[in-house]
C-alpha cells in the first residue's frame, strides 16, 4: 500500500526504440507489479502474433494504431506506477531528432530525466541531444542508464568509460545532479532488483534512485508568486462580501498577514485570509491551489500577480527568450504572436533572432535566421504590456511561456526566459 | 551513494511539500479554474460514475464559496442503472446546479442514429452522436470529463485541454503540445474542447481520494446481491434490455461494479467489499484493469482510440 505522505515524482524517459526505452519502462512497470493481468495477456498475445520470443515488454507502451503499425512512438505518452514510497508519472517521449518538441514537452514538468545509453555504442549524438534538452529545461535530476550491459559481458570498464564520456561533454551544460546506473532492461538487472551479474557495482538500482531522490527542494520556495486565475465573488446571502483571488501558487510561501504588492498596478495590501475550500490556512506554498483575500478593496483580475512586497519579479516589456519551435509553420522575424505566461496573455512580437543552437554540438549560429520545427533559438521579444516574470533558471513556472499563432490558434513555441 | 541518499531523506523532515493526493487535487483545481477562465460555456460531462463525481466534487472545491459554475451534462442512453439516475438527481439538487440531458432515445426516434443489432448490441457508440448534438445545441465550448490517462492506451496521450474540430473529432497526431501548466484553449466557432482535470490520477488515487474526502458514490460500487449472467468474462447484470441466450443462465451473485456505464455492457466482479475502505483495499490488490470488465473496449485492440477519434468521451 502507498504511504499517505508519499510525494509525486515526475520523470521523462528519452531514447529510441533501439536503446530499449520501451523495454525499460515495461520492466519498471512489470517488476514493480504495476502491469495488470489483462494487459499482460494482451501483450503476450501480440508478442506471439508477431513471432517474438517470450513477452515483449516494449509492447506495453505502444499506444496508438499508427504507432503499432510503424513500431515507433510519435507523441508523449504518460504512464503511472506507484510503489509504497512514491507515485510516479512517466512522460514517455520518442528520441528521434524530429521529435525534439515532444522531448521538450515531456521535460517541462519533469523532476528527473532518464537518459538511456546503449552500452555497446557509448555516448552518441542522441545522448548529447537529450542531455542538452534536460539542461535547457532545467530538469533538476538526471539519471544516465547504461543499458544492455548483458551485451558487453557486464563489464565495469565499459561502464566507467561511458561515465567519463558523459561527464566530459556534460561539463559544458547546466546539469546539476547526475547519477549513473549500469542496467539491463531486458533481463532486469539493476532496474527494480539488484543485479547478480555486476558484483563490482555497489550503487543503488534505478527504482531505488527514483524512490529516494530528494525532490522537495526542486520547487522554488523563496520567491512568493501568485498569478491570479480568476476572481471568486459568490453573490450569496452568506458570503456577500467575499472577494477571493483564486490561483495556484507558482513558487514560494504566503502567510496570513503578509504585506503584498499587486502587479502590474503596484498597489500594496495585506493578506487577510488564505482559503482552501472550507478551511482557512495560516500559510500556503507552491504548488497549492488556494483563494486569497486582501485587507483592501483593489481592482484585481486574471493575469495580475500577487507577490511579497520586498521580493518582486521583473516587470518588463522586452525580454530575451530561448524558444523551442514546435510547429511546422516556420517563425518569421517581426511576426506577431499571442504570448501566454502564467495566467497572463499579451500580444508579442519576435523582434530579433539572436542565434540558433545546434543541439548536437551546442554551437551557436548567428547567421541562420530561419526558425523551423524543432529549432532552439534565442530571440528578443517585445510584448504590448509588461509581463511579470523571473528567469527560467530561478523559476520554472514564472520563467516559462508559450507562443500561440493568432491566425491558427495553434501553440507554436515554448519559451524559457533568460 | 546508497548511504548518502538515505541520509538525505532523513534530513528532509518537515520541509514544505504536498503529498500525492494534495498535489493531484491542486492540479485538478487549477485545470478547472483554467477552463472557467478560458471558455464561455463549459459543462461537466456527468455519467454518474465515480470519476465524474470526483470531478464535480473538485469543481465545488475550486470555486467555493461560489456555487459550482458549470452545468452538468448527462448523455442518457436510456439503458441506465436506475440507481445512477436517482443519484444524479439528488446531487443536482444538493449543488443547485443545472442539468442538461442528451437523450440517445431521442436521437434514435429522430433518425439521427440507428439501434445496433445482434447479441452484443449496445447503445455505447450511439452516444457519440447524441453528445455532439447536445454540444452543438447548447453551444458548449468545453466539455469537462473524468477521463484518466491510466485507463486505456489511447488515453495515455490525451492532453488536459484536448481540441476537437467542428465535427467533434479528435486527431491524435495533431494535438497541441502542452508544456508546463500553460493551456491553450483558443478555438474557432463550432469547435470545442474536452478538458480532463484528473488526467494524472489512477484508479487507486480516485478511491483513496473518495475515501479521504468522504465523497458519496452510487450504491452500485458496493458489494450487493444481484441477478447476473456470465458473459465476456464478467457478470453482466440482468435487465429488461438484456437478451439472454439459450445457453446462458441467470444466477444471483454478490457483486460490485468497478466502473459504471450502460447497464447492458457494464460487468460486475464478485466481491464482498461493501465500504469505501474495503474497496480501496480490494483495488490495491486487483490484478485486472478496471476496463477489463467493459465489453465496449474488447471489440478490437484499438476500440477506444477509434471511438475517441469520432468524438467519444
Amino acid at each position: 500500500m502507498q504511504l499517505e505522505n508519499s510525494e509525486i515524482l515526475r520523470f521523462t524517459t528519452a531514447g529510441s526504440v533501439d536503446d530499449g526505452k520501451s523495454t525499460l519502462i515495461g520492466r519498471l512497470l512489470y517488476d514493480s507489479k504495476s502491469i495488470f493481468e489483462d494487459q499482460l495477456q494482451a501483450i503476450e498475445a501480440t508478442s506471439k502474433q508477431k513471432g517474438h520470443d517470450g513477452v515483449d515488454l516494449a509492447l506495453f507502451t505502444d499506444g496508438l494504431r499508427d504507432e503499432r503499425e510503424q513500431g515507433i512512438t510519435i507523441d508523449v505518452a504518460y504512464r503511472y506506477f506507484t510503489t509504497p514510497k512514491r507515485k510516479f508519472i512517466i512522460a514517455d517521449t520518442p528520441g528521434h531528432i524530429q521529435y525534439t518538441r515532444n522531448m521538450v514537452t515531456g521535460a517541462s514538468t519533469a523532476n528527473a530525466a532518464i537518459i538511456l545509453v546503449d552500452a555497446r555504442h557509448g555516448v552518441i549524438e542522441q545522448t548529447k541531444r537529450h542531455a542538452f534538452i534536460a539542461s535547457l529545461l532545467q530538469i533538476p535530476h538526471i539519471i544516465v542508464c547504461v543499458n544492455k550491459m548483458d551485451l558487453v559481458d557486464f563489464s565495469e570498464e565499459v561502464f566507467n568509460n561511458i561515465v567519463e564520456q558523459f561527464k566530459s561533454f556534460s561539463s559544458k551544460l547546466a546539469v546539476k545532479d547526475v547519477h549513473f546506473r549500469p542496467i539491463s532492461a531486458l533481463l532486469g538487472d539493476n532496474v527494480v532488483n539488484r543485479s547478480e551479474n555486476m558484483d563490482w557495482y555497489t550503487g543503488a538500482t534505478l527504482l531505488h534512485t527514483l524512490e529516494n531522490m530528494h525532490i522537495s527542494s526542486d520547487t522554488n520556495k523563496i520567491d512568493a508568486r501568485f498569478p491570479v486565475q480568476t476572481v471568486l465573488r459568490p453573490q450569496s446571502e452568506e458570503h456577500r462580501d467575499y472577494r477571493g483571488y483564486a490561483g495556484r501558487i507558482s513558487s514560494g510561501i504566503f502567510r496570513k498577514g503578509d504585506e503584498v504588492t499587486i502587479l502590474p498596478s503596484g498597489f500594496n495590501s495585506k493578506i487577510k485570509t488564505i482559503d482552501a475550500f472550507e478551511q482557512s490556512l495560516e500559510e500556503a506554498f507552491a504548488p497549492m491551489s488556494v483563494s486569497i483575500t486582501l485587507e483592501d478593496d483593489i481592482d484585481i483580475s486574471r493575469g495580475d500577480m500577487i507577490v511579497r512586497i520586498n521580493n518582486k519579479p521583473q516587470v518588463e516589456q522586452e525580454l530575451d527568450v530561448m524558444l523551442c519551435w514546435l510547429h511546422a509553420h516556420p517563425a518569421k522575424a517581426r511576426a506577431k504572436y499571442i504570448v501566454r505566461h502564467t495566467s497572463n496573455e499579451q500580444k508579442a512580437m519576435i523582434r530579433d533572432i539572436l542565434y540558433k543552437v545546434d543541439i548536437n554540438t551546442f554551437e551557436r549560429d548567428e547567421e541562420d535566421k530561419n526558425i523551423g520545427m524543432n529549432d532552439i533559438v534565442k530571440v528578443r521579444m517585445r510584448t504590448t504590456k509588461p509581463l511579470m516574470f523571473d528567469s527560467y533558471r530561478s523559476n520554472r513556472i514564472t520563467g516559462s511561456l508559450i507562443l500561440i499563432d493568432e491566425s491558427t490558434n495553434e501553440t507554436v513555441a515554448a519559451g524559457m526566459i533568460v | 551513494m546508497l548511504e548518502k541518499e538515505l541520509e538525505q531523506i532523513e534530513t528532509v523532515g518537515n520541509s514544505y511539500y504536498l503529498n500525492y493526493l494534495d498535489e493531484l487535487e491542486s492540479e485538478a483545481i487549477y485545470v478547472l479554474r483554467e477552463v472557467w477562465a478560458q471558455f464561455q460555456n463549459p459543462v461537466i460531462l456527468f455519467s454518474g460514475g465515480k470519476d465524474s463525481i470526483v470531478v464535480t466534487h473538485l469543481a465545488r472545491k475550486a470555486f467555493y464559496p461560489s456555487r459550482i459554475p458549470f452545468a452538468l451534462m448527462h448523455v442518457d442512453t436510456g439503458h441506465n442503472f436506475p440507481e445512477t439516475i436517482a443519484f444524479r438527481d439528488r446531487l443536482i439538487e444538493q449543488l443547485g446546479a443545472r442539468l442538461i440531458v442528451g437523450s440517445v432515445q431521442e436521437s434514435i426516434d429522430n433518425g439521427r442514429v440507428a439501434e445496433e443489432r445482434g447479441k452484443n448490441a449496445t447503445r455505447n457508440a450511439l452516444q457519440i452522436t447524441t453528445l455532439l448534438d447536445a454540444i452543438e445545441e447548447h453551444r458548449i465550448d468545453c466539455a469537462i470529463g473524468g477521463g484518466r490517462r491510466d485507463e486505456e492506451k489511447a488515453r495515455a496521450k490525451e492532453r488536459f485541454f484536448s481540441h476537437r474540430d467542428d465535427f467533434g473529432q479528435w486527431d491524435p497526431k495533431n494535438q497541441r503540445p502542452e508544456l508546463w501548466n500553460l493551456f491553450n484553449g483558443k478555438h474557432y466557432e463550432g469547435e470545442h474542447f474536452r478538458a480532463f482535470p484528473i488526467s494524472n490520477w489512477t484508479e487507486m488515487d480516485v478511491w483513496n481520494y473518495i475515501k479521504r474526502e468522504g465523497i458519496q458514490i452510487p450504491s452500485l460500487y458496493f458489494a450487493h446481491e444481484r441477478e447476473v449472467v456470465w458473459r465476456n468474462n464478467s457478470w453482466i447484470p440482468n435487465s429488461e434490455f438484456l437478451k439472454i441466450e439459450e445457453h446462458e443462465e441467470i444466477v444471483s451473485k454478490r457483486i460490485r461494479f468497478r466502473t459504471l456505464g450502460d447497464i447492458t455492457i457494464t460487468g460486475g466482479i464478485e466481491s464482498d467489499a461493501d465500504t469505501v475502505e474495503k474497496i480501496a483495499e480490494e483495488v490495491a490488490t486487483m490484478r485486472q484493469t478496471e476496463r477489463g470488465n467493459r465489453s465496449d473496449d474488447k471489440r478490437s485492440e484499438t476500440a477506444m482510440e477509434d471511438r475517441k477519434r469520432q468524438g467519444y468521451f
